[in-house]
């Protein structure tokens, strides 16, 4: 399970300037499971969005969009809604933005903040890896999340030491920026590298209080201050 | 003469390296530091180069002010967060120090505390954004400094790099550090004059001054070396042979760093000579080189 909250609305607002109409994609998976990004959701955001004067070419729920061969199978059949979209608003946690920006060549903006659980991870099957930062950075890097695919966790663009296109820590491993590059150069956003991200609010990478007093992290905790036999 | 008023009046600069050792001995610095002195117009400090762990970048940074040689002072985003960055920025100011080198930093797994926690806390694009809020009296988040800072900051650039998107961020960063408040900038090593000139061409219209980095060859083992495993330095093939067939191979490899500085005179605003370990042989190459 993987907790995401629904992005402020000028916020997603300002990802679309420019953009007249907008494909929509939920997820009947963790997305659903926090009230995000659910069959409910998904058409409460078409109503918002036709309000705001946007045409919604069309919509869709995924059972599980962090599964990519599901993603690319269910997109297939609705290609000619996605064709005639200027982007696709993806209302789910990192992980479905990121296999949805793997699987389309479209510009996917991403609705949702990825909330910290703590450690605690679900599964999935897909490559794409979300921190959970609580401060999704998506819509600036073509769906490639730079915390975890730069070394570094750089956000302001490549260091100095890729080789080759290539990490300095491993010449294995793929740059995580040479691959933003790519995208955005497919998508023809390379402009989007332009802009200075701040920097991020680490604060936002610790979980809530709320969340650390709720399932397992509450069962853990009953009853520790009462001692047995006291 | 501070490297800012150097600078300011269009003199082609030069600028050279001082890398502190493991351990409290500073010796050599000073040695390094007395005979560079009114020779070049500012000296780089390293900050724990390639990840070792050595005496601090700020130290010695004050340490050269002290012995009247104009510090630059290295600073990268790898060990330290943003109350420490800021605090260090502040320190530097009251030591006198006046120019910053704003750098993201080698992976501590490259050197000799692979265990290290990375900190990458901000980048090096955001350093410089938090300098120049310093300069104008704010911390970053924007409480009221007591006492400003004057701070001179610049940024570095690697005309070299190796892929298309590789090198298009360099100049998008590039562009990034000149808004974020960077004031020069400072090259990884050119080898190739030819190549570094079509790379000034691009960046000719930010109107920032670009220091080429020039790292004299000691060997045919080192230039291989370079070329195999530093990311974007790229030595010619011509230039290896020169060096394999030299009898005297300091002083062929000072006579390529010079010829290269010849070279490169017009075409940049000044060299920033990264001597590794070579330091006291600087003024012989800038002596070759006619400066």
């Amino acid at each position: 399970m993987i907790l995401s909250k629904q992005k402020p609305w000028e916020e997603i607002l300002g990802y679309l300037e420019g953009e007249n109409s907008i494909f929509l994609l939920g997820c009947n998976g963790c997305a659903q499971a926090s009230g995000t990004g659910g069959p409910e959701q998904v058409a409460e955001m078409k109503s918002k969005l036709e309000e705001a004067g946007k045409k919604v070419t069309g919509s869709s729920v995924i059972d599980f969009l962090c599964e990519k061969a599901l993603v690319k199978s269910k997109l297939r059949r609705k290609i000619e809604q996605i064709k005639e979209a200027d982007s696709i608003l993806v209302m789910t946690c990192g992980v479905g933005v990121q296999a949805v920006a793997a699987a389309i060549n479209k510009v996917c903006h991403p609705a949702c903040d990825t909330v910290n659980l703590g450690g605690s991870r679900g599964e999935w099957m897909g490559s794409e890896r979300c921190m959970e930062c609580g401060e999704c950075l998506l819509e600036y890097t073509g769906g490639i999340c730079p915390l975890t695919a730069c070394t570094k966790g750089l956000i302001n663009g490549q260091c100095g030491g890729a080789s080759q296109g290539k990490c300095e820590l491993n010449p294995e491993k793929d740059c995580g920026w040479e691959l933003i590059y790519k995208r955005l150069k497919d998508l023809n956003k390379l402009d989007k590298l332009k802009r200075f991200i701040p920097p991020k609010d680490y604060g936002k990478m610790m979980p809530d209080v709320e969340t650390m007093s709720t399932s397992r992290w509450a069962l853990e905790q009953t009853g520790e201050k009462e001692k047995v036999l006291e | 003469m501070s490297l800012k008023t150097v600078l300011d009046k269009g003199k082609f600069v030069i600028t050279c390296e001082v890398g502190p050792l493991k351990g409290t001995d500073t010796t050599e610095i000073i040695e390094v530091a007395e005979l560079l002195k009114g020779k070049v117009d500012a000296a780089n400090v390293t900050d724990q180069q390639s990840s070792v762990m050595r005496l601090g970048s700020l130290a010695v940074s004050h340490l050269l002010k002290e012995k009247g040689l104009d510090p630059i002072f290295q600073m990268t985003c790898r060990d330290r967060n943003r109350l420490a960055l800021q605090s260090d920025l502040l320190s530097a100011h009251v030591m006198g120090i006046e120019n910053v080198l704003a750098i993201t930093g080698d992976l501590p797994s490259l050197g000799d505390h692979p265990e290290a926690k990375l900190v990458y806390d901000l980048d090096s694009v955001q350093l410089l954004w938090v300098i120049s809020r310093l300069n104008e009296g704010y911390d970053m988040v924007g409480n009221e400094l007591r006492g400003k800072t004057d701070l001179f900051p610049g940024a570095v650039v690697n005309p070299g790099a190796d892929t298309e998107a590789s090198l298009e961020f360099q100049i998008i960063k590039m562009e990034k550090k000149i808004n974020a408040g960077a004031r020069f900038f400072q090259t990884q090593a050119v080898y190739d004059a030819d190549r570094f000139a079509e790379f000034m061409k691009r960046v000719e219209g930010f109107k920032v001054p670009v220091l080429a980095g020039i790292i004299p060859l000691k060997s045919v083992g080192m230039a291989r070396f370079m070329n195999r495993s530093v990311a974007g330095v790229f030595v010619p093939e011509e230039l290896i042979k020169k060096m394999a067939d030299a009898e005297d191979k300091a002083q062929t490899g000072i006579q390529i760093a010079a010829d290269l500085i010849k070279d490169l005179k017009d075409i940049c605003q000044g060299v920033h000579v990264m001597a590794i370990g070579w330091e006291k042989k600087v003024p012989q190459i800038l002596d070759a080189a006619g400066l």
